[in-house]
């Protein structure tokens, strides 16, 4: 069971008071009824699904009920690190390159 | 002799004699002492075989003395409903009445019938189960399965509910320790005494791990098991340590969340029935240092399975622990230093050992000399080729190693061997380490920890007891210091004077179950996987050792394969030519050792497995005679049966009330949204595909919520109480993740919105009453409200009183009655309910549950979401186009319902089916087709997703999704059944008061 930090409560919770709600930083059109149908396919069903850093929604539905955003690693599965909703995407250039190196290693291993 | 058995060795071991336990095996009575392993006991009364092996049904003896066990499985019964099978006899304790019975035979242990596979075994060879089995499908279920298991299967499973308790416990520390053998003991003294909050848990029943059988060891001066003991008591008493005996570290998860399992009284004669059989401990801790040891391997050659036959350091184990020689006339067959201390020990206690055969050519010369001192033959560069005897091993053949001269054959009653240790890396590869191949010892260690733990000791591969102290100490401080802010130094000292010899490795096969021979090696003795096996898994294309895995089952077992993993790697290693670490290990995953179901579930069974939701009616509907239904976790009244009546009657007579005078019914499980704030309007109007900005206040409106994708998600009835205040209704099951939706948008993509959303469904009870009478049995309750038509015509709102308790009164109606949905706080809502029932009833009113509320909407046509939809279903498809507000410019599903695909022709429509009969009711979920003359597969257009049986109506009544189904009206379509094929003609979904006047009283 991964320990959550809620940007909100501002502390280490365990993940059963936390729901998954998606990757994070998809935001939806302002003028989304007139989007073509490509637009709307990106927006609504593409999703990234990368090996490293994941931007993902996390909801703390069983503790302050707010949605805020984390950073993990897919490889790891560790939380690199949470940020409240609406603030922009954290620079995490280190450890996406760190992660990057892994998964190359990775696969040359193979 | 001694009572407790003829191969007690008086004055060996640290059992008292004169505790004498009485138990049973295979219905035999035996005497042990207190403190013996059900092994230790056996292997004193002179039983060795303890079990059939899974396929080949060998005779099986007992292998080790630890959890590592994968031989001597047997089941354990305390009463009818206390039968636990496949307990390893080298784990359980004995206590008086302990009755163990063997596993996997018939008639007998000693004549077991499905020994025939042992001789027909080239049908069992490895990937049988893969390719004879695989063709054709049905012959799996009904021949061969059946067959196989009544042949095979470990154990029986008890057929009685767990009459025990299993406890469960959450608990944080800065350090977990997880093995008290030396090195897991100095560790844990060393943080303890640095100040930090310590965790020291042991899967055995004495702490001390190697200490108990190697005798050479001093630390501080005493003898290793007594310092053991000591080190125990010193931390026992600390407030800061917490020590768990008998607690396995089964799970190593994320962020160092550990699982222990405590078996509580699975040890004891007559336990204290408030006792928890188990406890489970979930341990978060800051570090964890694991000290879990090492495993001796078997070695590798023909027979290697006969009862006899074990490793030396549980040969070892028995004698200095337990008092017990395993055998009178004992072999030795080693790779390893380690197996001359057990020679040794066993010689000084007055057993025979013929010879010691040790496969290296140049092993250590002061062991060989010290053997040779006490008379024992060594036979340095042999290997043993073979073992004779059936129920118990009665010879070894020994060999030279590069072959060559002849064999000889040397009477034994017991081998014991050691082709070297196996570092204990579970616990670091559960935490998602990657073991690291260690050329020079030839052995995995740790790699890189992904998590904030260390290895200590054996399992890190730190040979010698110094040096093992020396890490065990620094780790202990070091982890103290680095989680615990008020660590100081630790000032634990630990003098080392005299220890074993460990040295020496081989893994593998070894001479003479080498390629091309045709025997019985066994690596896999759980398994019942051969040298031969692994080979034959290669031969067939198999180059990963996640591949020979599968294929062979090796390491497949409940023992995971802690003996047979590295031999079963090096031998598929030199077929495939290619060095081990290429081939690579398999990976840990939990449990360590089998863990029991009750241990993981704890309380969480029977009416604690799942909380019950009752409305405040509850007692009241039961009361009445309501026969309820689980709606998630509701309990909803579903029909109320009278005298003499099924439920078919029930729900006719039910359905006929309603319509024709009035009915009651409990719709609090509801759920209720109440939406607040001076944007709330907005909010609704984006959230649903109706529009709600100019929903006068008093008013109620059918909202229909779509995802983006345009499909419904829900649907409910909202009111506005107010300008800036709504109470929206959900469907009882959607009520939580409607929540979770609309808090999405709110707080992500309208968080400009001022709105506030609070859950309601359980601050309120809601009690239908619907019907042509609903009015005038409600009026005289009625405060504060003009009930009037033309006051409050349908779909009409108003707060008031209702028994003088304040109501939210909705006039609205999912039957097509005219009706009322009377909501008052939960706690008065048993109080309406009755004050209304009892002027009701006399009048002719009846009380009515789920089925019929679902026939009397599906007479009106009105859907359910999650029945009538599933997830495809747009709110045009469902025939619900009108609420879908067309001027409006934004809602959540605006785009996706212009998506191409759900604008195309050809989808299915919600229309609904008259059964041509007129008596059939059509199953619901049935398939429908245009041709039932087409063979199968054939083609699908529809499915059946609400039918009923209409006595208002007088004849079945279905609704149905069906390709295109709005331009088929009066088609006939047909229902393909097993036995017969129903025809049906699409019609509307409105089958009673088409004109709708009745909804308007
Ligand atoms: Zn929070």
């Amino acid at each position: 069971m991964l320990l959550i930090h809620c940007p909100y409560c501002e502390e280490k919770r365990p993940e059963l008071e936390f729901r998954h709600a998606g990757e994070a930083h998809v935001a939806r059109p302002a003028d989304i009824a007139n989007i073509s149908d490509a637009e709307f396919a990106h927006y609504f069903f593409y999703r990234d699904n990368p090996k490293g850093v994941a931007y993902e929604r996390w909801r703390h539905i069983h503790g302050c009920g707010r949605f805020f955003n984390a950073a993990r690693d897919t490889i790891s599965d560790k939380f690199l690190t949470t940020y409240k909703a609406g603030e922009p995407k954290p620079e995490l250039v280190e450890a996406a390159n760190e992660n990057k190196a892994e998964a190359q290693k990775g696969n040359s291993a193979k | 002799m001694s009572a407790a058995g003829a191969n007690r060795i008086a004055g060996a071991g640290r059992l008292t004699p004169a505790n004498t336990v009485r138990f049973t095996f295979d219905g035999r009575d035996y005497t042990g002492l207190e403190g013996d392993t059900l092994a230790s006991a056996l292997i004193a009364n002179d039983v060795h075989l303890v079990g059939r092996s899974f396929k080949y049904h060998r005779p099986r003896g007992i292998q080790t003395a630890g959890p590592e066990e994968p031989s001597a499985l047997v089941g354990i019964r305390r009463d009818a409903a206390r039968h636990v099978p496949n307990i390893r006899a080298t784990v359980q304790e004995i206590h008086d009445g302990l009755a163990a019975v063997s596993q996997n035979r018939w008639p007998s242990l000693a004549f077991d019938i499905g020994a025939v596979n042992d001789i027909g075994s080239p049908l069992f060879s490895a990937g049988v189960y893969y390719k004879t089995f695989m063709w054709p499908k049905a012959a799996w279920k009904h021949v061969y399965e059946p067959v196989i298991r009544n042949a095979a299967g470990l154990g029986v499973a008890p057929d009685q509910p767990d009459p025990d308790r299993y406890a469960s416990r959450y608990v944080h520390c800065d350090v977990l320790v997880i093995g008290g053998g030396v090195a897991g003991l100095a560790a844990a003294l060393s943080a303890a005494e640095s100040g930090a909050q310590v965790i020291l848990c042991d899967e055995n029943a004495n702490m001390g791990g190697a200490l108990r059988f190697e005798g050479e060891a001093k630390l501080d001066g005493l003898e290793g098991y007594e310092w053991a003991q000591q080190a125990v008591d010193r931390l026992s008493v600390m407030d800061n340590v917490r020590v768990l005996q008998r607690t396995t570290a089964f799970g190593y998860y994320a962020q160092n969340f550990v699982g222990l399992v405590e078996r509580v009284t699975d040890h004891l004669p007559a336990p204290d029935p408030d006792t928890p059989r188990e406890r489970l401990w979930q341990v978060r801790a800051k570090r964890v240092i694991i000290a879990a040891g090492a495993i001796e391997r078997h070695m590798v050659f023909a027979n290697n399975d006969r009862p006899g036959i074990m490793l030396a350091s549980a040969a070892r184990m028995y004698l200095n622990h337990y008092g017990v020689a395993v055998g009178r006339k004992v072999g030795v067959y080693t790779a390893n230093d380690s197996a001359y201390a057990a020679a040794i020990d066993l010689k000084k206690a007055g057993v025979d050992i013929p010879a010691i055969v040790d496969l290296r050519t140049d092993p250590d010369s002061g062991l060989v000399e010290e053997a040779k001192g006490l008379g024992i033959r060594v036979l340095t560069g042999h290997a043993v080729t073979g073992a004779g005897g059936k129920l118990r091993v009665a010879s070894m053949t020994v060999e030279p190693a590069n072959g060559g001269s002849k064999a000889e054959i040397i009477p034994v009653d017991a081998i014991v061997m050691s082709a070297g240790w196996t570092p204990s890396v579970h616990m670091y590869s559960q935490s998602r380490g990657k073991v690291v191949w260690n050329e020079e010892s030839q052995r995995f260690l740790p790699g890189e920890y992904p998590q904030d733990a260390v290895s200590v000791g054996a399992c890190n591969g730190t040979d010698g007891l110094q040096a093992s102290v020396t890490e065990a100490l620094a780790a202990g401080e070091t982890a103290a210091k680095e989680t615990c802010p008020k660590a100081k130094k630790s000032g634990v000292k630990i003098t080392v004077d005299g220890e074993g010899k460990w040295a020496g490795n081989m893994v593998g096969a070894g001479p003479g179950a080498g390629a091309g021979k045709v025997m019985k090696a066994f690596v896999d003795f759980q398994n019942d996987v051969t040298a031969k096996d692994i080979r034959l898994a290669v031969q067939e294309g198999m180059h990963s050792i996640e591949h020979v895995k599968r294929f062979t089952t090796n390491g497949m077992a409940t023992d995971q394969g802690k003996l047979s993993n590295l031999h079963g790697l090096a031998i598929a290693a030199e077929a495939l030519g290619r060095p081990i670490p290429k081939v690579g290990l398999t990976t840990f995953r939990p449990p360590y050792t089998p863990t029991t179901f009750g241990a993981i579930v704890g309380h969480a069974r029977g009416k604690l497995f799942d909380p019950t939701r009752k409305t405040p009616m509850h007692v009241a509907e039961e009361a009445a005679g309501a026969v309820f239904e689980d709606v998630g976790q509701w309990k909803r009244a579903w029909y109320y049966p009278r005298a003499g009546e099924d439920m078919h009657a029930a729900v006719n007579r039910e359905c006929r009330t309603v319509r024709e005078v009035a009915g009651m019914f409990d719709a609090t499980t509801l759920g209720k949204i109440e939406v607040v704030g001076p944007d709330a309007a907005q909010f609704l109007d984006l959230l649903y595909t109706n529009p709600f900005m100019k929903l006068g206040v008093g008013k109620l409106r059918y909202g229909i919520m779509c995802r983006e994708d345009g499909f419904i998600y829900d649907d409910g009835v909202v009111a506005r109480v107010a300008e800036d205040r709504f109470h929206v209704t959900t469907t009882t099951g959607g009520a939580p993740r409607v929540l979770h939706h609309m808090e999405d948008y709110l707080q992500t993509e309208f968080p400009h919105l001022k709105v506030w959303l609070t859950s309601t469904s359980e601050q309120w009870a809601v009690i239908a009453v619907q019907g042509p009478k609903a009015r005038e049995i409600i009026e005289p309750f009625v405060e504060g409200i003009d009930l009037s038509n033309e006051t409050f015509p349908h779909m009409s709102y108003a707060e008031g009183k209702v028994c003088g308790v304040p109501a939210r009164v909705f006039r609205m109606s999912f039957t097509g009655e005219a009706g009322y949905e009377i909501n008052v706080p939960a706690d008065f809502g048993r109080q309406v309910w009755d004050a209304i029932y009892e002027r009701g009833a006399p009048m002719g009113m009846c009380l009515y549950g789920t089925e019929t509320m679902h026939v009397l909407r599906a007479e009106k046509g009105y859907i359910i979401v999650g029945q009538d939809t599933d997830g495809t279903v747009t709110p045009h498809d469902a025939g619900l186009s009108w609420a879908v507000g067309k001027k409006k410019t934004d809602f959540v599903g605006i785009r996706g319902l212009n998506r191409p695909d759900l604008t195309a022709p050809g989808r299915r429509q919600l229309v609904g089916l008259k059964v041509k009969d007129g008596k059939t009711v059509l199953e619901e979920g049935a398939q429908i087709v245009a041709n039932h003359n087409q063979s199968p597969p054939m083609n699908i257009i529809g499915w059946v997703s609400s039918s009923y049986w209409s006595e208002n109506c007088g004849h079945p009544i279905a609704m149905a999704l069906v390709e295109d189904g709005f331009n088929l009206m009066g088609k006939t379509l047909y229902v393909p059944m097993p036995d017969r094929v129903i025809e049906v003609e699409v019609r509307d979904t409105v089958f009673f008061d088409k004109e709708g006047g009745w909804i308007h009283g």
